[in-house]
């Protein structure tokens, strides 16, 4: 029996990420374990931003507002109701919402690309400036103080579904946000194999031809940037748990930037690039961020710079393409993503 | 065989500004018939095809397909009705494989097994076979052409729109073309813009021949090459 | 009655305010369709120039007006010449880089000069309207954003220069055909656009907290302010000023400056729905 190389693949990424996710806790220690936890949850917002981008070729410039979304939709919900299963529903469903109200205004609105990186740039700081001001205790929602600038401490971590007394300690933490993880790795692979993920896909290529056939585009980019949506509240909850902390920062440009960084970086047009991307550039801001003499943003900015001009196409697709094929394991397929849109008029 | 309308164009007008592309154009086309659009370039063919299908709004005029008004309608709500189109410049998903972009074709309100079957049905058909695995940005242009005809038929429309379909083709691509359509012909109806007049002529059927936005005159093949206004604005610079 | 004419005062200064922090990435996006990201960095790095030179006992209007835009202006011409040049007509890849960039400058400058927030000294006082007082800096503001327009009108009605831009916004080849290479006309523009940009950052330091990472809060308001104006770079960023400086002024005046921020900020994204084409594009299309 022939193996489709693509199932290979997938069998394989989900086969790593068990092995990581039992196999990290036996060589480090606790400390590297909450590390990675970190890390882990950054992967989970670059994937969102690489189904976005690289597959339903939607450039969004403020996907940290959806992180932001999640992430504080869960410390309120988790404040007020004490157990954390409902709150992590919520986190997914209130950005969910918000890009379909945001999606519909926009798709349907007929907005050209380079303006819905215009949109969803604003509309991240718009949330920025809005919780930023929300200091003092008249900003509150049910229990839970807003906190403006400071944020919202000590929120409470996951507990095992629907035992708010059994919270999970760092080493369970580990667990949980690797095992949603590779659920969301799995998810996100079957929407792709599905018949919706390939006609967004082939709306990527070319939305006049799937209009002539008769698929809506903007039904099928908004359905995307819903998932999309999903996915990087997901992430903002996960991250939020790290820290038992959120503040307006998760809102900043800087997320935004970072996380088109991680995709950049690692590869558009593909599921496992995003994660690298995150992983690595994560793991270099950590070390940057040890020392003092020159600022994380330098390092980012440069490499950002570096990546459009010289390597477009990321690191995952350039060893896939150029590296892999010429040792001769893999045949080669190059297949070009468009990273550049129209200029609209 | 007698049968209804599909197709009832009224007074279609298209202004660009100052430049009126389509002007009061009427046509009516029947069920399963098979027209040629002719006429010089800029005469309006392409325009009158966005026209069709909701790729532009018109500026007056209506479109009734079965009886429905489609005036101003989106192109994926017409084409959901059973209008497919192959248009001038070739509208392909490049970077996926050509087996890929006639399953986008076949895949709408289908079943998987329904749709793969439309799909290894349609490339023997049009002999994509050997090359169903290729990614369409690297097929030369005239192979280009074929998937795109070949993901217009998975569709399985009730109204073909081909613009120019045998353009970049070599002889015996054009004459699988022509027979092509004729087989298509037995059971949907097509409108082809065709330049090439032995072409026109291997498939044989009504023409209506545009000029300048305008309908200039609309007959069997035969007449309308005889004629000597087509020969005028049309034949003439082609020496034909 | 003082009430209104403060009022009327304030609306004026936001709108002032509006013009010359979009004035640069206009004359950027609309002559060559750049969205340059780095746009707020730009400010920031006047806004330095400012207060560095204040610090070392330069007069401070030198400081304010004539330093920025000349040193943003180079900084504007070195990137275009290194960076920008390479990614013309694609527009994502541009927006990506000139983020870079902006990141680069924010670290930079967070290297250098450190996280703290900075100030320069407003040069002038007060004066009253009615019962109330009001900042005479209010009316340098007014005037740096006036100048602003009137300048590049001037220029691009007056000058030869003036007359190619005009022409290579049309169509690129018509500055070929003028004798100029469209590659050295866009290079102009860029560092116009950026000394622009330096001005601005000059002209509003005494109203600024000065830190690394005070360009977030510009470029999105300038940003979508372009866009609402339209392809008229002038008309455009004066309408749009006006419309969402009134906006922004009387939104603020009733309820909180951050209020007042997003409420200009979601008027924009309503006029881009509405108008995908910006105000000129659909009205006043023959003005410049
Ligand atoms: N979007 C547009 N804006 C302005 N003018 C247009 C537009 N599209 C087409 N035109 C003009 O309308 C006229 C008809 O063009 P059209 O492409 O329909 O001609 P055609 O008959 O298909 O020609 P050809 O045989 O060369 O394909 C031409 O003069 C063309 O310049
Ligand atoms: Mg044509």
């Amino acid at each position: 029996m022939k193996i489709d190389p693509r199932w290979a693949g997938f069998l394989v990424m989900v086969a790593l990420g068990l092995l990581l996710m039992f196999g990290l806790p036996q060589v480090l220690d606790l400390f590297g374990l909450v590390q990675m936890t970190v890390f882990v949850a950054m992967a989970m917002f670059a994937l969102s931003q690489g189904f976005l981008w690289g597959y339903g070729g939607i450039m969004s410039f403020g996907q940290a507002a959806f992180f932001g979304l999640g992430g504080y939709a869960y410390a309120i919900a988790v404040i007020n109701l004490g157990d954390s299963t409902l709150p992590v529903v919520i986190a997914v469903a209130v950005p969910v919402v918000f890009a379909a109200l945001l999606g519909y205004f926009m798709f349907y609105g007929r907005i050209s690309d380079a303006y819905i990186g215009v949109i969803t740039l604003t509309v991240s700081v718009i949330l920025f400036e809005l919780v930023n001001s929300t200091s003092g205790d008249a900003y509150h929602i049910g229990a839970a103080q807003l906190g403006g600038f400071n944020g919202i401490p000590g929120v409470p971590p996951l507990n095992m579904p629907g035992d708010s007394s059994s919270p999970l300690d760092p080493g369970q933490m580990w667990y949980a946000a690797v095992g949603s993880l590779i659920m969301v790795y799995i998810v996100l692979r079957a929407i792709l194999a599905s018949r919706f993920g390939r006609v967004v896909v082939a709306i990527r290529e070319n939305e006049t031809r799937a209009m002539l056939i008769g698929y809506d585009p903007r039904f099928y980019k908004l359905l995307t940037f819903m998932i999309a949506a999903g996915v990087a509240g997901l992430a903002g909850c996960l991250f939020t748990n790290w820290g038992g902390f959120i503040s307006p920062t998760v809102f900043s440009l800087t997320m935004s930037a970072q996380v088109i960084i991680f995709v950049l970086v690692g590869g558009l047009g593909t599921l496992l690039g995003p994660m690298i991307g995150a992983v690595g550039i994560e793991y270099l801001i950590t070390i940057a961020g040890s020392q003092h003499l020159v600022d994380a943003n330098l390092g980012l900015g440069i490499v950002l710079v570096a990546f459009v001009l010289l390597v477009p196409q990321g690191v995952v697709p350039l060893i896939r393409d150029k590296v892999l094929p010429f040792a001769k394991l893999v045949p080669r397929q190059s297949k070009p993503i468009p990273t550049g849109a129209e200029v609209p008029r | 065989m007698t049968s209804g309308t599909l197709l009832e164009v009224r007074g279609a007008t298209m202004r660009f500004g100052g430049v009126t592309a389509v002007d009061t154009v009427d046509l009516t086309l029947r069920e399963v018939e098979l027209r040629c659009l002719i006429g010089p370039n800029g005469a309006g063919k392409s325009t009158f095809f966005k026209m069709l299908t909701g790729q532009l709004v018109p500026s007056s005029g209506t479109i009734q397909f079965r009886g429905k008004d489609i005036t101003g309608s989106n192109p994926h709500e017409i084409a959901r009705l059973g209008v497919g189109i192959k248009t001038q410049v070739p509208n392909v998903f490049n970077g996926l494989s050509v087996r890929e972009n006639v399953f986008i074709g076949a895949a709408r309100r289908k079943s998987i097994k329904h749709a793969r079957q439309i799909v290894s049905e349609t490339l023997s058909r049009l002999q994509l076979d050997s090359i169903a695995d290729r990614i369409v940005g690297q097929l030369a242009h005239g192979q280009r052409q074929w998937v795109e005809i070949a993901t217009v038929l998975a569709q399985e429309p009730d109204l073909i729109l081909l613009d120019e379909p045998a353009a970049g083709m070599n002889h015996a691509e054009v004459l699988r073309t022509a027979e092509l359509i004729r087989e298509i012909n037995r059971t949907q109806a097509l409108v082809v813009v065709e330049h090439d007049m032995q072409f026109i002529r291997m498939i044989a059927s009504t023409v209506t021949v545009f000029n300048q936005g305008r309908v200039l005159m609309e007959d069997d093949v035969g007449h309308v090459l005889a004629d000597q206004r087509v020969r005028d604005v049309y034949l003439g610079k082609q020496a034909a | 009655m003082d009430l209104v004419g403060l009022l009327a005062f304030n609306v004026v200064a936001g709108i002032a305010t509006l013009v010359l922090i979009t004035l640069g990435l206009g004359v950027i996006y609309g002559m060559m369709r750049v969205i340059n990201l780095a746009h707020g960095e730009f400010m920031m790095l006047g806004a330095y120039t400012a207060v560095t030179a204040v610090d070392a006992g330069i007069n401070i209007w030198v400081a304010m007006l004539v330093l920025p835009p000349v040193l943003v202006g180079l900084i504007g011409l070195l990137l275009e010449r290194t960076l920008i040049r390479f990614l013309y007509g694609r527009i994502i890849d541009t927006m990506l880089a000139t983020w870079g960039v902006s990141l680069g400058l924010i670290g930079l400058t967070t290297t250098i000069f450190g996280n703290m927030v900075r100030a320069v000294p407003v040069p002038v006082g007060g004066f009253a309207i009615g019962r109330y007082g009001a900042s005479l800096f209010s009316l340098v503001i007014i005037a740096a954003a006036i100048a602003g327009l009137v300048g590049m009108l001037a220029l691009l009605r007056l000058t030869k220069f003036g007359l190619i831009l005009r022409a290579t916004m049309q169509n690129p080849n018509m500055a070929a055909a003028l004798g100029v290479s469209p590659p050295t006309i866009y290079m102009a523009t860029f560092a116009l656009g950026s000394a622009l940009a330096g001005l601005a950052g000059g002209v509003l330091a005494p109203v600024s907290g000065i830190s690394p990472s005070m360009g977030a809060a510009y470029i999105s308001r300038a940003f979508i302010t372009v866009l609402g104006g339209g392809p008229a770079i002038i008309t455009g960023t004066g309408l749009a000023s006006s419309l969402f400086g009134t906006i922004n002024s009387l939104v603020s005046f009733e309820t909180t400056p951050v209020i007042g921020d997003v409420a200009l900020l979601a008027a924009a994204i309503l006029m881009i729905r509405l108008l995908p084409q910006g105000i000129t594009g659909r009205f006043l299309r023959r003005s410049l």
